[in-house]
């Protein structure tokens, strides 16, 4: 199974915001749309970051100023980033060793997702549910 | 305004695909604590169960067991089967709309993927799918016809459809003749001629999508061998890699299961299968009347994605594999229904949990909803659809409880069936189909076979005396 099938269910598509943004638009968008990190893109859409709360709030418990500073001071640069033909059980390995909760999904060059570890997680527990009830299925038809 | 869901306002769902996914879904609704639905269900074709009946291999009766559960939730007195009625040809949205609170949509997905090569649509290149659809009896495909006189087959691809199509390609007449394989199929069959079958795999063995009993029934045919090359399945360093990194006991299994293979010496069985990893078609070769004759490969070696997916990466080593018939298996894809919003980028319906939503505003658009293969893509087995038609299920449930739900003019299972009645009036009900499921099972225990499918419909309407 490939991560493409993840996002098939994500329609509404990903949420970006911009280096120079404040932390306090970070915010909002992060409430708005009650999600975890944003992607952080440059003039031309490209990722340069992820911005995730865990980076606001490891800043706000030392800087009453947070809200004011630019997305580009707290994001993370590092970003380790998917293509939608991954595997699943490849991205989940890799999401749960390197610590990422948020992998930015690009085809081709254009961003077209965000998969979270929780989608991941529900991915692959949804896939081991339908094996369960589909070998529980044909064990009960052999009985009979 | 009353709010659906009681004995005296029950909740009206149309529920349009008669495939695994509608089913689970149904379930859930009828079952649905503090609430009474009434479900009725439509298919575009007379009979229900989708790809339980249209995809799943003949030689794989099991797995189609589940078509009992299925039953039972037909039973239910709140539900009802309309066969034969399509949505943009029989009624529309906006009909559905009139006599439903709520629209569930779970039509799968219902044509394959290209390859993208030249010379793909030349004589004998075919979709795996419309073959698959073929030997199963499916009424708008039971008239193509196949070139069963070619002596070497490819099929592109190494998912579950694919190695059906192999396996269906290698079988003997006594084989296939144990099975509910349509009749045109089965006469067609008996008379092939083919020889040598080639399942094409362009990653390696450990990234091969089939399982580990599919692999190993690939190996317990009467009538053909099976032949794998030792440095196929040799584990590149790679695979290996991520293999220690990451152990899993049925990818080593299947591994060694394809490595046993490439020992194997042929035993002299009239066919042989093939199966090969690493290799990509890069162009199908005809001859000057149009008929595909050769393939073009090109070998692949394994490269690393960021997140260490193994994808394939073409080497500059080509080869040419002579043969007069190819199935491309590399993926289903789903089609547009009229009236309701797609997502091209990944061929289903634009939603979001299930909710399908507005394609301006990317809200949730009230009342309509999906599941299955139009949801989330072609992938998963049928017990996967069980998970998947729950989520969307939870939606319904918690929309309804906030009033989000449709306002229909006319919610009354007796209106909804009377416009079914004047826009389709040859519409089969359930009632309709199990007479047809006890015909066929009689036909097939005269001759014993599980059961001998009706593949047109004029038939199905004789067959109910219509």
């Amino acid at each position: 199974m490939s991560i493409a099938h993840l996002l098939a269910g994500k329609g509404r598509g990903v949420i970006t915001i911009q280096p120079e943004d404040s932390i306090r638009q970070a915010l909002g968008l992060l409430a708005q749309h009650n999600i975890g990190a944003l992607i952080v893109v440059d003039s031309r859409q490209q990722p340069v970051g992820i911005l995730s709360e865990r980076d606001i709030v490891r800043e706000a418990a030392r800087n009453e100023g947070v809200f004011t500073q630019p997305v580009s001071a707290l994001m993370t640069r590092d970003v380790v980033i998917g293509g939608p033909q991954d595997d699943l059980h490849s991205v989940a390995h890799t999401m749960i060793e390197r610590r990422i909760r948020h992998l930015p999904v690009m085809d081709r060059g254009t961003l077209v997702g965000i998969v979270s570890i929780g989608d991941v997680v529900k991915a692959q527990r949804d896939q081991y549910h339908g094996e369960v009830e589909t070998m529980q299925t044909q064990l009960l038809a052999n009985k009979t | 305004m009353t709010q659906p869901g009681t004995e005296a306002h029950p909740l009206r769902v149309a529920i349009v695909g008669a495939g695994p996914t509608g089913f689970y879904a149904a379930d859930q609704l009828l079952k649905q604590g503090g609430l009474v639905a009434e479900v009725d269900m439509f298919d575009r074709l007379p009979t229900p169960y989708g790809l339980v009946r249209a995809g799943v291999a003949p030689d794989h009766q099991k797995i189609k067991a589940v078509t009992a559960a299925f039953e039972k939730v037909a039973a239910h007195p709140r539900f009802r089967f309309f066969g034969g009625v399509e949505l943009g040809t029989h009624v529309t949205v906006a009909d559905l709309r009139r006599h439903y609170h709520q629209l569930f949509y779970c039509t799968g997905a219902q044509t394959d993927r290209r390859m993208g090569i030249p010379g793909e649509d030349l004589a004998g290149s075919h979709p795996a799918t419309e073959f698959v659809a073929w030997y199963n009896g499916h009424p708008d495909y039971r008239d193509l016809s196949f070139d069963l006189s070619q002596e070497r087959a490819a099929v592109v691809g190494v998912g579950n459809v694919a190695v059906d199509v192999a396996r269906i390609l290698c079988r003997t007449h006594d084989e296939l003749a144990a099975t509910d394989i349509a009749d045109h199929a089965l006469e067609a069959l008996r008379k092939s001629r083919i020889r040598e079958v080639y399942l094409l795999g362009r990653r390696g063995p450990a990234q091969a999508a089939f399982t580990n009993p599919e692999i190993k029934e690939l190996g317990e045919m009467a009538g053909a061998d099976i032949a794998v090359r030792p440095e196929e399945v040799a584990l590149d360093d790679l695979s290996r890699a991520a293999l220690e990194r990451d152990p899993d006991r049925a990818t080593t299994k299947k591994v060694e299961i394809l490595q046993a293979y490439a020992l194997r010496r042929p035993s002299g069985k009239t066919r042989m299968l093939t199966v090969r990893f690493l290799v990509s078609p890069v162009e199908l070769i005809g001859n000057n009347a149009g008929e595909v004759v050769s393939m073009r490969l090109v070998r692949n070696t394994l490269q690393a994605t960021a997140t260490g997916t193994l994808q394939p990466k073409p080497t500059d080593q080509f080869e040419e594999l002579p043969v007069g018939l190819v199935f491309r298996s590399v993926g289903y894809r789903g089609v547009p229904l009229p009236g309701v919003p797609f997502n091209e980028s990944w061929a289903v319906i634009l939603n979001e949990k299930g909710r399908v939503l507005d394609p301006g505003t990317k809200q949730p658009l009230v009342g309509e909803y999906t599941g299955g293969w139009i949801k989330r893509g072609p992938t998963g087995v049928i017990g996967t659809n069980k998970p998947d038609a729950a989520e969307t299920v939870a939606c319904m449930v918690e929309d309804l409880a906030q009033g989000l739900t449709l306002h229909p003019a006319a919610p009354s299972a007796e209106a909804a069936e009377r416009l079914i009645r004047e826009r389709q009036p040859r519409f089969f009900s359930f009632q309709g189909w199990l007479r047809l499921n006890e015909l066929e099972v009689g036909r097939g225990r005269a001759v014993g076979r599980p059961r001998v499918k009706f593949t047109r419909v004029e038939e199905m309407l004789q067959a109910l005396g219509r």
